[in-house]
């Protein structure tokens, strides 16, 4: 017995000490990642698709950046508070940032990027809604007014949402024109140095960066592969080592974090919490009919398609919130996998046999098969349902114009309900020719009051109840059918360090990540 | 003979203003539009946001104002502004097209001379086993799709052999120059050209054996026979020679897609051509450089069809052009 024990103990401390080795990181090196598909542009303020936000989170930085748990970290700001009344919040930036070409990055450019993105960017228009004023007491600190409290405020800062732009670049200038769009200058770990349309982007190392030993890499090239199995080769025989998430089919990712060498981690997500659902058309046709949104919901065999179509990626989701977001309440989920429920609220809401159009995402295979698996649930239930294929642009338009009855989607949730979660519920959301706000059409007062209220309450303790009553009301009116919160493993070979550490993961830049030569 | 090609050209202008027009309807009949994808690229979008697209990319202005617009500057030889990409038309085409003629150049020759060398031995051995070895392996090639052809070249040859490089135009920031660079990209190119070339080859070859069969079969090669001259002479030049018409005209037509680039072999193989970039712009709805595309490629058909005409008239003196 005490030879185990001792055993045990020295094993734990072999373990310990190359963890403790491997936790030195070592300078130098190139990464090679996958960039899917190839980014429209690398200007932040301009464009704000997936790719663009992981490429270019090298190059800006955001005043905050969050971990895991979406507790604020440092990033161009070193300190801020907030006043009691919470509407006054001062951030001290950090003093020794500068701009790749060498300009000091002050207060002076805060104000300036607040204003950019009110006219350029949708989601900090929002964010930015409730701010009265912006202003510089002196070149390091700045403090946001807001007209009234804002719950999530501290929660909009990071390098996607609110990205900082030169002022010295963009003031004056047609903003959408200015040919700096091409070569983008930021205050990121990693500098813009070239752009291959078609094979590569190619950043190199910030050598001034302003946190001291930062970055440790010299150099990133992203590799713009289109094919979903010539990326998994490009794994496979060592000439990429990253795979951000989402960036190889499903049904691969078992496969290659199985590879001799390979590691992966589903973290780094937590930001983004994206949730999918079903959104039922709640305007007219069967899925007008709360029985029949209810029957949809039971419908589901969502632990199925997480193990099948998801290879066991992702969790399922019954309600509007996922886990990872604030105020998430366990105890609203309702629906469970029960076809013989669902049967009966279909006979109670009428439902005459109406063929319903199932929209599914157009994202490859995965969300084909999962299209499929829900219409063969459906179908068990006594639904009949006819697939339309369409491709993303298509889809845009048929769910902006409510051209549908039942869409698939997923949504970011960005770690708040008052950032990410209430736009898909609330009547002032309901607009045609957008697809991401209210498309179901769902309308109810008592939800737009609670979602109006839990912004502006300021601390846990008076939100929390103001959210999980809503919750309860959501689930009860099953707008929409919640699917799963999806997970989109990063692959990489596990010489690659600390590439995952913040709470939106790769987005964040690889300021941190070292390969071990 | 000057005359000829003048009249041609001049059709060829106004064949190229029809498919502009009926392109630039074509597309617009797609549903959703550029603001929408990248809208949906943002994962946000209030009406502001879409309004604000829909105005950089000139779609709030009526239909025959964008199209006088685009015909106005097609007419100044100027393609456009690819809002998307923030760059123009005409630079992002330019900075492809190499890649797409070098492939689709070397799958063309290949196919083309592997093809009709291996359908005439095919021909001249007819019934024999190496007749039936070379026109069963055509048939094969023909049949199965390019992109399996493609993945599975890519399991034997990158992956199990690690012998040829399984994606790119080149090995990324290996930083070669001269020589070495043209090697690097040969190695690159071997994949997607062969596996490209292979479909054509076994088109070629199979109209190459019939159509010398065809020819052989007639008087003047048994007259050709019978003043004694020998038979590789005869095969050459009075079988090959006038059993390649119809082969010319096939490598015609295949040299009109050559600037269409090869969509999925680009694809598999993330060799950065034509055709991913029009793919691309078909799937964003991006007008301008889907336009641009479409313009470069037909005006190529065309000109590939005057050079086809041309060589007619070199391999067979009787037919006229006119």
């Amino acid at each position: 017995m005490l030879k185990t024990i001792l055993a045990g103990t020295v094993l734990s401390l072999a373990l310990a000490g190359t963890a403790l080795a491997q936790a030195t990181p070592k300078p130098g090196g190139i990464a090679n990642a996958v960039i899917q598909p190839e980014p429209p542009g690398l200007m932040l303020g301009m464009v704000q698709n997936g790719p663009s936000q992981m490429v270019a989170g090298n190059i800006y930085e955001g005043l905050l950046r969050y971990d895991f748990d979406l507790k604020p970290l440092p990033g161009l700001a070193e300190s801020w508070s907030m006043s009691d009344d919470g509407k006054t919040y001062t951030f001290k930036l950090v003093k020794n940032a500068t701009w790749h070409d060498g300009k000091p990055f002050t207060a002076d450019d805060v104000i300036f990027s607040v204003e950019l993105l009110r006219q350029t960017h949708a989601r900090a228009r929002g964010n930015l809604a409730r701010v009265a004023s912006v202003t510089a007491p002196d070149p390091y600190t700045v403090v946001f007014t807001l007209s009234e409290p804002f719950g999530p405020f501290l929660g909009i800062f990071e390098v996607g949402s609110l990205p900082m732009i030169p002022k010295h670049v963009y003031a004056g200038t047609d903003y959408k024109t200015n040919p700096a769009n091409n070569t983008p200058i930021g205050t990121g770990p990693y500098m813009f140095k070239e752009w291959k349309k078609g094979s590569y982007i190619r950043l190199v190392k910030n050598p001034n960066y302003h946190v001291a030993g930062k970055p440790y890499l010299d150099e990133i090239y992203w590799h713009v592969i289109p094919d979903a199995a010539a990326r998994a080769v490009a794994f496979e025989t060592g000439k990429v080592d990253i795979l951000p998430g989402g960036s190889v089919e499903n049904f691969d990712v078992p496969r290659l974090s199985k590879i001799k060498g390979a590691c992966s981690t589903t973290k780094g997500w937590e930001f983004f919490s994206p949730h999918s659902w079903l959104w039922l058309n709640n305007r007219k046709g069967p899925t007008a009919n709360k029985a029949f949104r209810q029957a949809v919901s039971y419908a589901l065999d969502r632990d199925f398609a997480r193990d099948v179509v998801w290879n066991g990626l992702g969790k399922p989701a019954t309600g509007p919130f996922s886990s990872t977001v604030r105020y998430h309440d366990p105890k609203a989920a309702k629906y469970s996998y029960d076809t013989a429920k669902a049967k009966a609220l279909l006979k109670e809401s009428g439902y005459k046999g109406e063929t319903v159009r199932l929209l599914p995402l157009p994202y490859g295979e995965t969300w084909q098969r999962w299209a499929e698996a829900v219409k063969q649930n459906l179908e068990d239930a006594g639904i009949k349902v006819e697939l339309v294929a369409t491709d993303v642009a298509g889809w845009n338009q048929k769910t902006s114009e409510w051209d549908y009855d039942i869409a698939f989607t997923y949504l970011y949730q960005y770690g708040d309900p008052a950032l990410g979660v209430g736009r898909n519920y609330v009547s002032s959301q309901i607009a045609k020719g957008s697809p991401f706000n209210n498309v179901e059409g769902y309308s109810n007062p008592s939800v737009d009051e609670a979602f109006a209220q839990g912004a502006v309450a300021v601390g846990d303790d008076k939100r929390r109840p103001i959210y999980e009553a809503v919750q309860k009301t959501l689930v009860e009116d099953a707008p929409v059918a919640w699917l799963l919160e999806l997970q989109f493993p990063t692959i990489t070979r596990c010489k690659v360090h600390d590439l995952v550490t913040t709470g939106i993961g790769v987005n964040d830049g690889f300021r941190d990540a070292w390969i071990d030569r | 003979m000057v005359g000829f090609l003048a009249q041609r050209v001049a059709k060829g202008i106004v064949v190229l203003l029809a498919i502009v027009v009926l392109n630039f309807f074509l597309i617009r009949l797609a549903p959703g539009d550029p603001a929408l994808v990248m809208a949906g690229e943002a994962g946000a979008g209030d009406e502001a946001f879409i309004a604000q697209l829909r105005e950089k990319f000139a779609l709030d202005q009526p239909l025959p104002s964008q199209l006088g617009a685009y015909l106005g500057s097609i007419v100044h030889l100027d393609l456009g502004y690819s809002v998307r990409q923030q760059m123009p038309v005409a630079t992002l085409i330019g900075e492809r097209l190499p890649a797409t003629l070098l492939l689709t150049g070397s799958a063309f020759v290949v196919s083309l001379s592997l093809g009709v060398l291996l359908g005439s031995l095919a021909a001249r051995r007819a019934g024999t086993l190496a007749d039936t070895a070379i026109t069963g392996l055509a048939l094969l090639f023909y049949a199965t799709p390019l992109f399996w052809v493609s993945l599975m070249a890519i399991i034997l040859f990158s992956v199990r052999l690690d012998w040829l490089p399984s994606f790119g135009f080149e090995t990324v920031g290996a930083g070669y120059t001269g020589l070495s660079r043209a090697l690097d990209i040969a190695h690159h190119l071997v994949l997607p050209a062969l596996t490209l070339g292979l479909f054509f080859m076994a088109v070629y070859v199979r109209m190459t054996r019939s159509s010398m069969l065809e020819v052989s079969r007639l008087d003047f090669v048994k007259t050709a026979r019978a003043k004694g001259l020998t038979e590789g002479v005869i095969q050459r030049r009075h079988i090959l020679r006038n059993a390649l018409l119809p082969v010319v005209t096939l490598a015609g037509l295949q040299a009109g897609t050559l600037v269409g680039g090869a969509v999925l072999t680009e694809t598999v193989f993330a060799w950065p051509g034509i055709g991913r970039l029009m793919y691309e712009a078909l799937l964003q709805r991006d007008y301008n450089l889907l336009l641009g595309v479409f313009v470069v490629s037909s005006a190529m058909v065309l000109v590939f069809n005057l050079v086809t005409d041309v060589v007619y008239r070199a391999v067979d003196p009787r037919i006229e052009v006119a």
